[in-house]
């Protein structure tokens, strides 16, 4: 920065600095509208009866309510369940593609690519077919004799999350993809001539680099989890039901706007928890980084 | 990346074999609806016996599906051209303020777009019908247009930066003032990533379902929300039809967009 001495000098690049300000107003405007008035909505109504009067009354019913607990629980065990599908399955095709020339890599990704550009809609109409009792997994698997019986994939916590899964994994990969490119080969050309094993090399240089996409990944993964709400109002098939598909019932069948506000909150603070919780995590892995590479 | 280990073929086949079930997970849903939309039978049987149009007959032959449709493109177009230009003065903004100035509001531009979708859905739903505007495109149009602000963003701040401000330095000390060197300068050099922003903001509007299925209603429903009422109530082929245009539709624009910035 260089410091202005001159008073009329200073006083036009203050007013050069307002003006680029008032640039951002309208973009900042329609999100304070669209999106941060309407989650102040949701703290108000959460305070009022159908009549407008103020009350506690509503946090008292949903927080006294077993389908509550159920749902946060549902939640809970979608999210983590679809992000440990994501390490298990993301991680290995990550390695698959970061391992082979930047020319087909770039073929590949756009096949992978290829669900993030379909309408979750159409998706979730894909595996409705797939997954059906009289589906084309199901005539497979009977059909080879690998079981006797149509197995139940759809219109359950499985069929849910399989949806969840299926459109978490690129977003997942995008970041871990981008981490293991990054890798400098010589240092896996290094290891190799030192002796060390493909074992021992995945191990100690790539795991540890990639440590930061995969963190990344995750924090993607369980901050859209948590709201997911297509996949399982229509995978779910009514039976699993999450915040999200119980704030919408508890809105549309019972018209309960402050009951499905306390919810909403609900799911509010659990994303702020999550916020907490990753950026604990990272300051931990930096510090580890760092003592790592001191030792 | 692993060419240091030529002789581990065994990992490399087991990699190649796990990588390759994925990607087929990945891409099989998109997939097996495209068969099935040229089907002839009424039931969702794999592979059809016999090949028709009739769903796609259906599809343009349905007065709500069409009013549907027209909702989604208008919706999608209205979007699209409010969000890119306020996308643009935002980042111009932020190009010239930079640190934490720009910063700060790249944080706010970007809040809607890691809020689940259904907080933002239920809020505006309140905040709309305390104004008496639920179901009509206008509360819609906000909602999509407060999500397609930060996907144009991501494609033109990148291309702000890039981009030569010495040009605009001059034209202003010539005399132009700001509206006619963003207009006269900045956007014919930026027209690439302005289309590219347009047709994502534009894809924004159009792929967005919640939102729309808690406030678009009646003759303003949207394409997603008529889609996931189907989804929920039956489901018959009219849906792959539908489901194979639409992706179509998409994988042409991001193709046209990938391709435009490559060249």
């Amino acid at each position: 920065m260089t410091v202005v001495r001159d008073p009329a000098l200073a006083a036009d690049a203050r007013r050069e600095r307002r003006f680029f300000l008032s640039l951002s107003l309208p973009a900042l405007f329609i999100v304070g509208l669209a999106a941060i008035l309407p989650i102040l909505w949701i703290i108000r109504q959460s305070f009022l009866t159908t009549g407008g009067e103020y009350t506690v009354g509503n946090y008292q019913k949903v927080l006294s309510s077993g389908l509550t607990w159920s749902a946060l629980v549902t939640t809970l065990e979608l999210s983590l369940g679809t992000l440990a599908a994501c390490i298990l399955l993301g991680t290995p095709l990550a390695l698959a593609l970061a391992s082979v020339r930047p020319r087909l890599a770039n073929v590949l990704m756009a096949f992978v690519m290829l669900p993030l550009w379909t309408s979750i809609l159409v998706r979730t109409y894909g595996w409705l077919v797939l997954l059906r009792r009289d589906g084309l997994i199901n005539a497979a698997l009977t059909g080879s004799g690998l079981t006797a019986e149509p197995l139940p994939l759809v219109y359950n916590f499985t069929g849910t999350l399989i949806g969840m899964v299926h459109y978490m994994l690129p977003l997942f990969l995008l970041p871990v993809y981008a981490a293991m490119r990054d890798i400098d080969p010589n240092l896996i050309r290094a290891a190799a001539s030192m002796g060390a094993t493909l074992r021992q090399v995945i191990r100690t240089v790539i795991m540890p680099l990639s440590a930061g996409g995969i963190f990344s990944g995750s924090i993607i993964v369980l901050i859209y989890a948590i709201g997911f709400f297509i996949t399982p109002a229509v995978l779910g098939g009514g039976k699993v039901n999450p915040l999200s598909t119980r704030i919408e019932r508890t809105l549309s069948t019972f018209q309960d706007w402050g009951s499905a506000s306390v919810l909403g909150i609900l799911l509010l603070v659990l994303m702020a928890l999550i916020g907490v919780m990753l950026l604990a995590a990272r300051r931990l892995v930096a510090q580890n980084t760092v003592e790592a590479s001191h030792a | 990346m692993l060419e240091a280990y030529p002789q581990n073929r065994l990992a490399r086949i087991l990699l190649w074999s796990f990588a390759a079930l994925v990607m087929a997970f990945l891409m099989l849903p998109t997939l097996v609806v495209v068969p099935l939309s040229f089907s002839a039978s009424n039931l969702l049987e794999f592979p059809p016996h016999a090949y028709s149009l009739r769903w796609y007959e259906n599809f343009f032959g349905s007065a709500t599906w069409m009013a549907a449709l027209r909702t989604s493109l208008i919706l999608g177009t209205l979007t699209a051209l409010i969000a890119v230009p306020f996308a643009l003065l935002a980042c111009i903004s932020m190009n010239r303020l930079g640190g934490k100035t720009a910063a700060a509001i790249q944080s706010v531009l970007l809040t809607p777009s890691i809020t689940p979708g259904i907080l933002l859905a239920i809020g505006l739903f309140f905040v709309l019908a305390a104004q008496h505007l639920i179901g009509t495109l206008l509360g819609v149009l906000v909602g999509h247009v407060v999500l397609a602000v930060p996907v144009a963003c991501i494609v033109l701040l990148p291309a702000l930066a890039r981009f030569d401000w010495n040009q605009v330095q001059a034209a202003r000390s010539l005399g132009a003032n700001w509206a006619r060197a963003i207009g006269g300068i900045i956007v014919p050099q930026l027209r690439i990533s302005l289309l590219s922003a347009t047709l994502m903001a534009f894809l924004t509007s159009l792929d967005e379902s919640v939102i729309s299925i808690f406030i678009a209603s009646g003759r303003n429903s949207t394409m997603p929300k008529l889609m996931f009422l189907s989804l929920r109530d039956q489901i018959d082929p009219t849906i792959a039809a539908i489901s194979t245009l639409w992706t179509v539709i998409v994988v042409a624009v991001v193709l046209i967009v990938t391709l435009r910035q490559k060249s």
